[in-house]
């Protein structure tokens, strides 16, 4: 078995799960993506069938979903700028490993503001 | 025998050089480029829209009928999310084109694949479209209780 040249920037280690992970939470998203525009669509048809269809999106299972969902979103969205800086800015490629982790802590820190705020939501009260 | 070979075999001296294209334009390069200018807008878009819905107020809670009906009310959160839907279903659409074209080995399997995508797309951004564009957020024989607060206000 050959061994993966030394050197090079996507192979293995942080650069490439950094990549895998961008791809399957872009995925992900999408599918929710395409789930969510029919379902805001049902606004179309009538209140009823909208606020029914809604009404299981305000279930408990439904709001960890959202916040896998968020969580999937927060990734992505910071994890992008950190390849669009790998792309454009000249020292990218070099620092790129040094910012996935300032994109680990600031998706750290955007979740630890969302997650409580939600969970509370979710499961405090409510309906 | 050299001298049996046929003139045809052998490249006429000075005959102009023919590149040949290895690509069918720019297309690849477009496409990467709108990745990364949306990518940028939708985080924006995006993150304002998570945040509205999810953590203010009532969050998820109060997501019914009558609060899109309210936001769609005014034409800030219409172009707001009309943009959302074009920006993301095409960034959305252009990544898992990619992927398909990085794992779909067979060209009838890649085929088949992109047509259900780019169906599954069109399908939906028309759609969405004519929602934000033809939704009446005060229905008629509608009862008062599920419509937005605008609604009782004539």
């Amino acid at each position: 078995m050959p061994t993966a040249p030394a050197g090079t920037l996507y192979r293995g280690r942080e650069g490439m799960w950094s990549w895998v992970a961008h791809r399957v939470t872009g995925v992900l998203i999408f599918f929710f993506l395409l789930v969510h525009i029919l379902d805001t669509a049902l606004v179309r048809v009538s209140p009823e069938a909208y606020n029914a269809v809604i009404g299981t999106y305000q279930t408990p299972i439904m709001g960890l979903g959202e916040a896998g969902l968020v969580a999937a979103i927060v990734f992505h969205a910071f994890n992008g700028i950190r390849v669009i800086l790998v792309d454009f800015w000249a020292k990218g490629p070099k620092y790129q490993r040094t910012m996935l982790w300032v994109v680990v802590g600031l998706f750290v820190v955007t979740m630890a503001g969302f997650l409580p705020r939600h969970l509370m939501n979710v499961f405090g009260g409510g309906h | 025998m050299a001298s049996t070979q046929t003139p045809s075999a052998v490249a006429a001296p000075r005959s102009p050089y023919a590149r040949r294209r290895t690509t069918r334009g720019n297309y690849e390069l477009y496409s990467w480029v709108f990745m990364r200018a949306s990518g940028v807008v939708l985080l924006v878009l995006v993150f304002g829209h998570l945040f509205v819905n999810l953590m203010v107020g009532e969050g998820v809670h109060a997501i019914d009928f009558a609060f899109v009906g309210g936001k769609w009310s005014s034409p800030f959160w219409q172009v707001w999310d009309l943009l959302m839907l074009w920006l993301a279903m095409f960034h959305g659409s252009n990544g898992v084109r990619t992927i398909i074209n990085d794992y779909a080995q067979k060209d009838s399997t890649r085929g088949v694949l992109k047509v259900l995508l780019y169906l599954a797309t069109v399908i939906v951004v028309v759609l969405g479209t004519l929602v934000i564009f033809t939704f009446n957020p005060c229905p008629p024989d509608s009862p008062a209780n599920l419509l937005p607060s605008i609604c009782s206000a004539n």
